[in-house]
């Protein structure tokens, strides 16, 4: 089959999303205000399918009876959806698309409450479509949202460049269009510039990694009409056996720098509290979650193929990356006024306890000596492998970005429900007492405190365990110790958690608080919250954790395949 | 249904009952009515606990109790199975105790609380059930990851019970609390991790190339005694079951991971407990604290602590923990000693019972660090204290909220002689006092009595000295508590400028009748000031245990000796190793002394004359004993005695001389150890007046 047929069959979500986009962008320009009120709707139906039709299709196909051997029952099934070629894209898909949709719910009203677009759609004022950010909006989440959607599938680095681009040059737009203060203009020319210098970085690490490796594919695709090749390809150096090239550390060095900026972790992070206290709350929830995850995929699939143990160099920059990362996240976020801003330094924090999980990595070379690595493989591309959960830094991060998404989107939702004198919830004060004017949103917000400290028994606790315990099954006494910083800089990070939560249950109201009419958002605020819980006590029922391991095929597919693959090259060529 | 179900049960009946209690409708009757029958049914299960743990297991003879281990343990569920999470659960006697413990206080302090809070019950009510499962799940876990869990989630209720229902600075003494304990948790939390993967990294390959070269036996060997362990299932694989984990510990980790881990486990369990130099979030949060969260502070949480001493550190890190014992000694000994001071110097009724905490629990620590070749007196005592502790500390806090809520002060100096205004108050803080002074014939002297015995027995690791200066510390304890309660108790009669005529509070208002009264106190009032049938309520069962426990402590002990000898047994058995080797360096030693003596004689005897010059040195002293532990066939001496026989280590023989002593000690120290002045029941050994000035003086 013509391999660019294959290549989107992968992609059908992300085309799904972009039919969603356009139609988004046409409904809310549309004449008649009821055609434009279902603009949110579409974007939803939008995301719901992105997942359904493919699934569906590939079910009714038949095709996923075959991939579906005996140890792809339950939840692990979702693997086998069809929904992309690899698992890792397919899972990366799936929190993106439900994490996505309570986004949505969260970002609801956020264009419609402009002034300028609240005329326009009293009916007060005839129509203009220069007066209306609606369209445009959801639009561009839709597209943010592709972006993030095809990095994971990304297998080359130009379509890793566009992809990372698609997800944040909407965020810029986002940013400065869903609130009419000169903090939000600000913070989004902050935002667009900064993030034009990270992307030249990385977009230079590239070039010279194109340089050192001769090609632009990172790894061989899985649906290559013959049989895939591991050579020229960016993978094939390191298999090599022989040390990077010194101009390949050098872009990779780059690349991983520049990329730090859409994770927020330093030396990239400086725009963080800006533009998170500048944008509107629902933008800021959404910021903090979506470029972040499209970063970790990049730095995933950019790592994996190099593979673990990482060269030192790389090692060591990412080590120190995740202290300071950690560190100045938390300490910074001890000293903030405004929860928004405490909020975005924990979000700082929290990519420095992901990078924990992308340095241990997955090492095929099990700590244990042969406890990983075997397996069976299945069909079309999926490789599925015994690796123990706890050995697998990369299933820690994927799954940690869950964590995270939910107990982060509960926090930023909770104060986006609220309006204090007039504007956006944003001190301490503003939150003081909310237990008296809203006891389920100050329910809310505690267990999204209490998760993202990482008390047990929420998910935030969990996603730690899955990221620290890994840690220490490489052996090295370096990472241990980054464990144990990364742990009392959970104890520094409860402060500022505690904090926020003890201003909504012990405060007094300082000034009325309102609370946003959108029972939309205060939907998607405690469906995240709830799931905060369930996700934790029950992440085992679920085999959520099962999934996220399971989800790394990545290397994998880069390393067991390629090396047979080798040999049997060298087999047939002697 | 079968009585496995009993353990889960009683987590699951308070944790599903605090958000219905949280929402129970009006016309259902009173929230307070309801935590009360949910914390008294808990309590009805505990009982039932004991009950099977008396009787015999099917197709046994002897009671659950008496085999030691694990018993009603079920497999529980899994939680996740990835990770080798399992939420699994079982009681030996030391966890039994501690559950009954909680399980107990839970319905006093609801009980006591009634009158105390009168807003936000809903939420308070919500929040101490949830800290009742979490307490019981923490005693009642056999799964690491599950104990820590509940271990940390009792942080969120005590948090919210201190921060909403304390007095004025509540708000630093619940931030305080939660981030302290949660620091020193978090380690604790790698300590784990790093284990369990120890656990997993090291095969069964591994498992056996270690042990062998540890036992100098051959791998075959190695692995038929590894067949015979519980390991044999989880080396290798990921697991958290704390059996396996102590198994794969004390077996195969090197001193030196055991000291990291010891490290580890101690960051979480000494500040719980707390030890000396980071006790200083205790006095804030007792303090603060509402009366019912003063009682589960002192009575349960700090218990969480030691015993997690006694269930992880002690096993799973033997040779650590021998190692480090003296400095740990140390530090409880400069705890007891130190916080005995400043209780002597508080003019805070409350506070002053906080810090005595402190001190007690030094002895706690202490006697579980008294690590003895053969026997294991001082855990023992350790674990009785542990329970009496939480009884007698319970029920003084108890004593003191009711005159906070009478007088609405907790200050020393403005209040005297409420003896006379409020005898059963009386009765009952006086007998408490005695209670946690360690008093003979009540239950603190038992646990005191045993850790002090403990320690000045165990001369490989304590000895006399640490034992003389913790007895120190008991003279000190006597001499505060019983000088506070010459102060409060007798002298002339003052009452509390602040008393405001609420002292019911204002659930009973009506039963409380007419609130006459003021300066002069007429017959009637003061009749009223005391407590009414509610508060003896409260106080009594914990009154008649004290004197239970202390004038029969002996089915209580006696159920403690096996689990604490399964704990124990690991460190008992590095001291003995170490003795062993140590008397072996030396017989070997003496043996080459007179070899070489012969030697010389011999030679002498060649060469006739100056003889008396080489022969000098034969009367001088021995060579001074090999360090601990250096003796080239310690591992090898300690394990060969225990390969044959993995359970029970310690044969007849060896334990045989430890019934006797240990009674005789009792015997005696019932006898001769009593101390003037708490023995004599004197009433006011110093004028109130010059005591105050005093203690004022020592403050400044």
């Amino acid at each position: 089959m013509n391999p660019m047929v294959e290549k989107l069959g992968g992609l059908v979500p992300e085309i799904i999303l972009l039919i969603g986009a356009v139609a988004c962008l046409f409904l809310g320009l549309m004449r008649t205000a009821g055609a434009r009120r279902v603009t949110p709707l579409v974007a939803g139906l939008a995301l719901v399918a992105s997942i359904l039709i493919p699934s569906l299709w590939h079910t009714l196909a038949g095709e996923g009876n075959a991939a579906a051997d005996e140890q792809a029952t339950g939840i692990i099934a979702l693997l086998h959806m069809g929904l992309a070629d690899t698992a890792f894209a397919t899972y990366v898909k799936l929190i993106v698309a439900a994490i996505g949709l309570m986004l949505l719910l969260v970002a609801v009203r956020a264009p419609e409450q402009l002034p300028q677009t609240e005329e326009t759609e009293s009916g007060r004022a005839p129509f203009d479509p220069a007066n209306t950010a609606r369209g445009e909006f959801y639009a561009f989440f839709l597209l943010s949202l592709t972006g993030v959607m095809l990095c994971a599938s990304a297998d080359s680095l130009i379509w890793l460049l566009l992809a990372l681009e698609l997800t944040s040059l909407p965020t810029y737009i986002m940013v400065v269009t869903t609130r009419d203060r000169a903090a939000a203009q600000e913070a989004a020319v902050k935002y667009f510039f900064l993030g034009a210098m990270a992307v030249a970085m990385f977009l230079y690490g590239f070039a010279l990694m194109y340089g050192a490796a001769g090609t632009v594919q990172i790894y061989a695709p899985a649906h290559a009409p013959d049989a895939p090749s591991i050579h020229g390809t960016i993978s094939a150096l390191r298999m090599a056996g022989e040390p990077l090239p010194p101009e390949m550390l050098v872009g990779l060095i780059l690349a991983v720098v520049g990329i730090s900026f859409k994770i927020a972790a330093v030396p990239m992070h400086f725009y963080t509290a800006d533009v998170y206290q500048g944008a509107t709350t629902p933008v800021t929830a959404f910021l903090a979650f979506v470029p972040k995850t499209a970063g970790f995929v990049a730095l995933t699939i950019l790592l994996a193929a190099v593979g673990w143990p990482l060269p030192p160099a790389l090692a060591i920059l990412l080590w120190v990356m995740a202290v300071l990362t950690m560190t100045v996240g938390n300490v910074l976020g001890l000293v903030q006024n405004s929860v928004k801003r405490a909020l975005a330094y924990s979000s700082i924090a929290h990519s420095g306890y992901m990078l924990i999980g992308l340095i241990v990595g997955m090492s095929l070379v099990a700590a244990n000596g042969g406890a990983g690595g075997g397996g069976g493989g299945g069909e079309d591309g999926l490789v599925l492998v015994e690796i123990t959960a706890l050995q697998n830094g990369l299933a820690g991060v994927l799954f940690y970005l869950v964590a995270y998404g939910v107990g982060n989107l509960a926090a930023f939702g909770v104060l986006a429900c609220l309006r204090s004198r007039g504007e956006e919830a944003d001190t301490y004060e503003d939150i003081s007492g909310l237990r008296h004017r809203d006891a389920p949103l100050a329910a809310v917000l505690l267990v999204a405190m209490i998760s993202l400290i990482g008390l047990p028994p929420l998910v935030g606790f969990i996603g730690k365990l899955y990221l620290f315990a890994p840690a220490f099954s490489t052996g090295e006494v370096a990472l241990v110790w980054l464990v144990v910083i990364a742990l009392l800089n959970s104890a520094i990070s409860a402060v500022y958690y505690l904090r926020i939560a003890a201003a909504a249950f012990f405060g007094e109201p300082e000034a009325p608080i309102e609370i946003a009419p959108s029972a939309a958002r205060r939907t998607g605020t405690t469906l995240a919250g709830v799931l905060t819980i369930i996700f934790g006590l029950f992440a085992g029922a679920f085999g959520l954790t099962t999934l996220a391991n399971r989800a790394v095929d990545l290397p994998i597919t880069l390393w067991p395949q390629a090396t047979e693959q080798v040999e049997d090259a060298d087999a047939e060529g002697q | 249904m079968r009585p496995e179900t009993l353990i889960p049960l009683m987590v699951l009946l308070p944790l599903l009952a605090a958000p219905a209690i949280f929402a129970l409708p009006k016309r259902l009757g009173e929230v307070w009515a309801w935590a009360l029958f949910i914390a008294l049914l808990n309590f009805a299960v505990a009982v039932a606990v004991v009950v099977f743990a008396y009787l015999p297991a099917p197709g046994s003879d002897v009671s659950r109790l008496a085999e030691g281990g694990f018993f009603l343990a079920g497999a529980g569920w899994p939680w996740l199975e990835d990770f080798g999470l399992r939420v699994s659960f079982g009681l030996d006697a030391v966890s039994l105790w501690l559950v009954v413990l909680t399980a107990l206080l839970m319905p006093i302090t609801i009980l006591a609380s009634r009158s105390a809070v009168t807003e936000r019950y809903r939420e308070y009510y919500m929040w101490l059930l949830l800290l009742e499962a979490a307490m019981i799940g923490t005693f009642i876990a056999t799964d690491v990851i599950f104990f820590y869990v509940c271990f940390e989630f009792t942080l969120v209720p005590m948090f919210f019970l201190i921060g909403i229902f304390g007095s004025t600075q509540r708000l630093k003494a619940a931030r305080v609390f939660f981030l302290y304990t949660f620091t020193g948790s978090l380690l604790t939390l790698a300590g784990i991790i790093y284990l369990a993967y120890f656990n997993a990294a090291h095969g069964m390959g591994d498992a056996v190339a270690v042990l062998s070269q540890l036992r100098g036996i051959s791998e075959a060997e190695a692995l038929a005694w590894l067949q015979t362990q519980p390991m044999y299932e989880t080396v290798g694989r990921w697991t958290f079951d704390i059996q396996a984990l102590t198994a794969t510990a004390q077996t195969l980790m090197s001193p030196s991971q055991q000291g990291w881990l010891l490290a580890a486990l101690l960051a979480g369990f000494a500040v719980k407990v707390p030890l000396f130099p980071v006790h200083t979030w205790l006095p804030l949060a007792h303090t603060e604290a509402p009366t019912a969260g003063s009682v589960i502070l002192a009575g349960v949480l700090l218990k969480l602590g030691t015993y997690g001493l006694i269930r992880f550190a002690l096993p799973m890190c033997p040779e650590a923990v021998v190692n480090f014992a003296p400095y740990i000694g140390v530090l409880a000994v400069i705890g007891i000693l130190y916080t005995a001071l400043v209780c002597w110097v508080q003019k805070d009724v409350k506070r002053l019972i906080a810090y005595s905490s402190v001190s007690h629990l030094g002895f706690c620590v202490l006697g579980l660090f008294a690590i003895d070749a053969t026997r294991h007196i001082g855990q023992s005592g350790a674990v009785m204290y542990m329970v009496n502790h939480g009884l007698s500390t319970g029920a003084l806090f108890l004593c003191i909220g009711m005159i906070y809520e009478r007088f609405h002060t907790r200050e020393l100096a403005a209040m005297s002689g409420l003896g006379r205004v409020m005898p059963v108050w009386a009765f009952f803080f006086v007998l408490f006092c005695l209670a946690s002074v360690g008093l003979p014939g009540l239950n603190g002297f038992i646990g005191e009595f045993l850790t002090l015995v403990g320690a000045f027995l165990a001369t490989e690791t304590l000895g006399i000295g640490y034992a003389v200066a913790a007895g120190c510390g008991m003279i000190l304890g006597a001499i505060y508590i019983l000088y506070m309660v010459g102060k409060v108790v007798w002298g002339p009669t003052k009452l509390p400028e602040a008393h405001n005529h609420n002292h019911g509070g204002g659930g009973e208002a009506g039963d409380e009748g007419g609130h006459e009264g003021g300066a002069d106190h007429p017959p009637a009032a003061r009749r009223k000031l005391d407590l009414n049938a509610r508060e003896i309520t409260v106080l009594t069962p914990l009154a008649a245990l004290c004197l239970f426990i202390g004038l029969y402590p002996f089915p209580m002990l006696q159920s403690l000796d096996k689990p604490v000898m399964t704990l124990t047994r690991p460190a008992s058995e590095v001291v003995a190793a170490r003795v062993e080797a140590r008397a072996e360096a030396e017989r070997d030693q003496a043996e080459q002394h007179l070899q070489a003596i012969e030697r010389d004689v011999a030679m002498q005897q060649r060469q006739q004359p100056s003889t008396a010059m080489n022969v000098a040195p034969m009367g001088g002293p021995s060579s001074p004993p090999l360090p601990p532990g250096e003796g080239p066939g310690v591992r090898a001496d300690s394990d060969g005695a225990r390969a044959p026989t993995p359970t029970p280590a310690l044969s007849p023989t060896q334990r045989e001389p430890q019934r006797p002593d240990f009674q005789t000690m009792a015997d005696r120290g019932e006898v001769g150890f009593g101390r003037p002045p708490v023995t004599s029941p004197h009433p006011n050994p110093l004028p109130v007046g010059e005591g105050a000035g005093f203690s004022e003086q020592v403050a400044r």
